[in-house]
């Protein structure tokens, strides 16, 4: 029987403060090349006080806090909800619970919700992972 | 207001090459420490044909198309004022280094909220290998602050 049972947890996952440089990193990395991530400027023009965080850079985290649990190759589904903005200097901690294992295609998958939290409690993320469980 | 009638339209597809390079600079950017994502020999170890793309990757590929977010050329959307609602992943299979993965998507929904203060774009999208195989199928919802 496998030690992964609902209510289990997932090991968390804090990161370092979100600076400049990893957003204009990430950009480059990823191919999101959208300027209001990377430049000051553009992001007043646009409305905001400062750049912020790519959504996806949180989702990247979360993608390796699950795989850090479990292996990529068991990952069947993973989804975020963005809720809140990430802003520069937060520090992103990734967290997350089994809810239930449950039957699909015939394989048994481990119904996670996980989320991204700011040091201050307030989540930016929220979403679910099935993962199978064998 | 956003186009409504464009629900249905189905951007072009396109090919992207997965480059190892490319997959290791974003490992790294994202501080990812486990070796498969870098090494092919640890990879294959376990139990992987060769280094896989991080599983949020998809969207890469995505923002791979040669006109980067097509949608928004599409919709006449001002790129500074979008957001990114929500993403969804599924994963049929995996997206591995020296892969070419043809991406297919469509606009599934466009709707507004907040009498039309906010409006948002779904988009779907389906991921090929070079073998034809299925490896990825992703659901974006993109915001559009008005």
């Amino acid at each position: 029987m496998s030690d992964i049972q609902p209510g289990s947890e997932i090991p968390s996952l804090t990161l370092p403060a979100i600076s400049r440089g990893t957003l204009a990193l990430y950009a480059g990395a990823s191919g999101d090349h959208n300027p209001i991530h990377i430049d000051i400027d553009f992001a007043k023009k646009a409305g905001m006080d400062d750049v912020f965080a790519q959504g996806m850079l949180s989702m990247a985290y979360l993608g390796r806090f699950i795989t850090a649990w479990q292996p990529q190759s068991k990952l069947r589904k993973f989804t975020s909800r963005f809720s809140t903005i990430t802003q520069l200097y937060d520090v992103i901690t990734c967290s997350g619970t089994v809810i239930e294992l449950i039957e699909q295609d015939g394989e048994t998958l481990a119904r996670c919700e996980i989320q991204a939290c700011r040091a201050d409690g307030v989540q930016t993320l929220a979403g679910e992972a099935l993962v199978a469980v064998s | 207001m956003l186009d409504k009638t464009k629900i249905g339209y189905e951007f072009n597809p396109f090919t992207v090459d997965i480059e190892k390079g490319r997959l290791c600079f974003f490992a790294d950017v994202i501080g990812e420490t486990n070796p498969i994502y870098k090494d092919e020999t640890a990879a294959r170890e376990a139990g992987y044909k060769t280094i896989p793309a991080p599983a949020t990757f998809m969207m890469s590929v995505e923002l791979g198309s040669p006109d980067f977010l097509p949608v928004l050329t599409l919709l006449e959307m001002d790129i500074g004022r979008i957001l990114h609602g929500s993403q969804e992943f599924e994963y049929p299979g995996i997206i591995y280094a020296g892969d070419k993965i043809t991406s297919v998507s469509k606009i599934i929904d466009i709707f507004d909220k907040k009498g039309g203060a906010l409006e948002f774009v779904v988009l779907e999208s389906s991921y090929t290998n070079q073998d034809g195989e299925l490896v990825g199928k992703a659901r974006q919802t993109v915001v559009y602050r008005n």
